[in-house]
């Protein structure tokens, strides 16, 4: 008798293992029975590296006080019951492309995705995303917000010619500097280096007055792209090369070895920047909150820093500076040697831009389209706004807004002209964390020789030693 | 009920023969009870491992044109990891972790805290259990949290301390961080296992021992010992196991910096999923769990041996 009564506990055990199993093993996605046409509720979701109290605040904001009360009643009046649900990020960029990558592998995800512009060729490739047409219908060509993006906008969000995904603006680098720091120097108010000597001169100067950390300019594999786009590229174009041209992936050429001696010479043989926070898991967000705090003189940022992370608003930045607009000050980033910069330019930059896809796994694809396009209208970008201003990829938008805040403008006016872009090719950001590597073993002691030969090796191990300008 | 047993019936006859057959159920029965559990191994844990050894001979990524067609590229990816410096310098720096913090860290902290404790009865014993237990309950992300504020490099507590301004403890000494975080972790259990292990030494022995005048070392080398050997062993066995697969941690340091403390789980999960070579990351797996079952034989088999030998 007591073998049976076992017997059954472990039998109705086993079972209860197993359901608990099966049920672990369906999809995670809430919206399933939402069939088009259904007269039940339709769920939709959004997922962004944006948080309320963290990453991009502002965007969290309007998302959850604007973007879903006004769809959601604008689809009621249509008769349509549809909820939208904001699944929030607040991680670093990497830890987020781990996330959605895994997402979209497994077939879930939420129905629009926030992006980097430059994971949509790997992304594509996988066939994680399709093109927008081929997910959210006839309504994608149709719709009136193409006419106001341009193309080389559109082209952050796009691969092999088709878009992927709606890109949400056009950004630019530019060295920061705080007027301060500067003025206890002896340094001008309005300063403006032409040659990358200059800007050393600048950083001998505040560590003469004592800045604890004169230049910091992004380098190591901790911070991952941060490191690429706000350090190693914008250096690199200044030289008059770029990471991919004619077919070719940089190799191990002059012009990598001057940048790389470049960060040498700030990180180890002058010591003007901080080389233990460029490898500190959480650099990144220390060397805000340092510049935020008057202890950096000069910064590479996008101006991301400056309308997100350090902006005053309530709220907004994860490291607001109150005086922001009467202490920080903000310049192009000069060539190596006036002229010496591509398109023999005397100042460069580099953009990228982010951008939301729709998910392929969608089981509502049309109305997330809506969704997204609604979320493009003039109307949202304007609502947008009001919490802190971007450049938008509206035309129609940006005539309107972009006056009234001068850093933006001059993003727009003087940086956007001179700019330059990431090349759009899934082995992109492989070769992009070759290059950090290379950048930290610099900054961390290594010969600039050893690493400029250590990438050279990685480089052609991920493209192939054929497509590799070795100069 | 009777139809089963009809049918078990002449299996039943077989058991008088059959002396393995304790629970007299028959092979038919035993096999039934045991399907449920086998389906389960075979489901989460067979399939998996054939799974991942399929994976490992693929160039599979997470991204790009791999992740959509990935092609079978045989031992390519064996052989690219036996050859890749930073895998041997990854399985080098394993090794030193599992030596210095799980088989000298936490055995020998275990036992002497153990061997401290042996005689103290009362709250002073239970302060220090709890304190030591603590540790080990905490969970593994709340742990690492507390590890890195206490070393962190401008507002740490052992900066505080020991009045090191701006040492970044675990970019300057990052293997030396893990290993002790790791050993603070892990003491716990060696402790319970080892006190557990001293209670059960018999007490005329150790008494016979002071009587013919043995000092304290020659009572734990010739008495002590001896009688905790299989203790000893299974609690090493158990640590080196952990140890060697644990990924706590890249909570820590994340394998930084410039993989100096890149112990194996952290390296395979650095080039699995942040890397996305899904492919090469299950073919080091695979080489770990090599290494794990030559590590579980090789202790079986020196159980063996001693339980041969005290025959």
């Amino acid at each position: 008798m007591r073998r049976k009564l076992a017997a059954i506990i472990a039998g109705t055990a086993t079972a209860a293992l197993l359901l608990g199993a099966c049920g672990n093993d369906g999809s995670d996605d809430p919206t399933d029975g939402g069939s088009e046409g259904s007269d039940g509720p339709v769920t939709l979701t959004i997922t962004l590296n944006a948080i309320a109290g963290g990453k991009n605040a502002a965007e969290a904001a309007w998302i959850e006080d604007w973007v879903i009360p006004e769809f959601e009643a604008a689809m009621a009046a249509d008769g349509t019951d549809v909820t939208v649900v904001f699944e929030p990020q607040g991680v670093d960029d990497e830890d987020y492309k781990t996330k959605i990558s895994l997402d979209l592998q497994s077939g879930g995800g939420a129905d629009i995705i926030g992006m980097d512009g430059i994971w949509v060729g790997e992304f594509a490739e996988a066939g994680y995303i399709q093109p927008l047409s081929a997910v959210g219908g006839s309504a994608v060509e149709e719709w009136e917000g193409w006419d106001q993006i341009s193309d080389a906008v559109q082209n952050a969000l796009s691969f092999n010619g088709e878009r992927y995904g709606i890109p949400q603006g056009a950004d630019g680098r530019v060295l920061y500097f705080n007027k301060d720091l500067f003025a206890a120097a002896g340094l001008p108010e309005d300063w403006q280096p032409t040659s990358w000597e200059e800007v050393l001169d600048a950083g001998r100067a505040l560590a003469e007055s004592g800045v604890a950390i004169p230049l910091q300019i992004n380098a190591g594999t901790a911070m991952g792209e941060a490191t690429t786009m706000q350090g190693l590229l914008p250096l690199l174009v200044g030289t008059g090369a770029e990471v991919y041209r004619d077919d070719q992936w940089i190799g191990g050429t002059d012009e990598l070895r001057d940048v790389l001696e470049f960060y040498r010479t700030i990180y180890v043989d002058e010591q003007l920047g901080d080389a233990v926070l460029q490898q500190e898991a959480a650099g990144r967000d220390t060397s805000f909150a340092q510049f935020a705090a008057g202890e950096i003189g000069i910064l590479l940022e996008g101006d991301y820093f400056w309308r997100s992370v350090i902006n005053p608003a309530e709220g907004v930045g994860t490291a607001p500076m109150t005086n922001r607009d009467e202490v920080v000050g903000y310049t192009r980033i000069p060539a190596q040697e006036p002229g010496s910069g591509i398109n023999g330019q005397d100042f460069v930059s580099m953009s990228g831009g982010t951008g939301r896809v729709l998910n392929p796994n969608s089981d509502n694809p049309e109305l997330a389209w809506e969704l997204l396009a609604f979320m493009n209208s003039a109307e949202a970008y304007e609502a947008r706004a009001v919490d802190g201003l971007n450049i938008t990829p509206r035309a129609d938008v940006n005539a309107e807004l972009l006056a009234s805040d001068p850093m933006l403008t001059f993003v727009s006016d003087e940086v956007l002209p001179i700019t330059a872009y990431r090349p759009g090719l899934a082995a992109y950001p492989e070769v992009s964390l070759a290059l950090q590597e290379a950048t930290e073993a610099v900054v961390a002691g290594d010969p600039v020789d050893d690493a400029l030969a250590n990438y050279a090796d990685a480089v052609a191990g991920i493209v192939g030693e054929e497509n590799v300008d070795n100069g | 009920m009777s139809a089963i047993d009809a049918a078990a019936g002449p299996r039943l006859r077989r058991r008088g023969r059959r002396a393995d057959d304790v629970a007299g159920l028959g092979r038919v029965r035993a096999g039934v009870f045991v399907a449920p559990a086998l389906a389960l191994i075979g489901l989460f844990l067979v399939f998996p491992a054939v799974w991942t050894i399929y994976l490992g001979m693929t160039n599979y990524r997470l991204t790009g044109l791999a992740a959509a067609n990935p092609e079978f590229v045989g031992l390519d990816n064996f052989a690219s990891a036996l050859t890749d410096d930073a895998f041997w310098h990854s399985l080098w720096l394993t090794l030193i972790f599992v030596l210095v913090s799980g088989v000298i860290g936490q055995t020998l902290l275990g036992f002497s805290i153990a061997w401290a404790l042996r005689h103290v009865r009362g709250w002073a014993k239970s302060v220090i259990e709890t304190l030591v237990l603590a540790a080990w309950v905490v969970p593994a992300s709340v742990a690492s949290f507390l590890w890195l504020a206490l070393l962190d490099r401008r507002t740490g507590t052992l900066n505080a301390l020991l009045g090191t301004e701006g040492t970044a403890w675990l970019i300057e000494y990052p293997m030396v961080s893990i290993i002790v975080f790791n050993v603070w972790v892990g003491t716990a259990f060696s402790m319970l296992l080892f006190s557990s292990a001293l209670a059960a030494v018999p007490p005329s022995q150790m008494e016979s021992a002071r009587m013919v005048g043995a000092g304290s070392w020659q009572q734990l080398r010739d008495v002590v010992l001896p009688n905790i050997r299989g203790h000893i062993l299974t609690n090493t066995l158990l640590i080196t196991l952990w140890t060697f697969n644990t990924f706590t941690p890249y909570l820590l340091t994340a394998g930084g910096p410039r993989d100096e403390s890149s112990i194996l789980a952290v390296y395979i999960y650095t080039t699995a999923i942040p890397g996305g070579q899904l492919g090469m990351g299950a073919a080091i797996s695979l080489i770990m769990l090599g290494i794990n079952l030559v590590i579980a034989l090789g202790y079986l088999r020196v159980a063996r041996a001693a339980s041969g030998g005290s025959k």
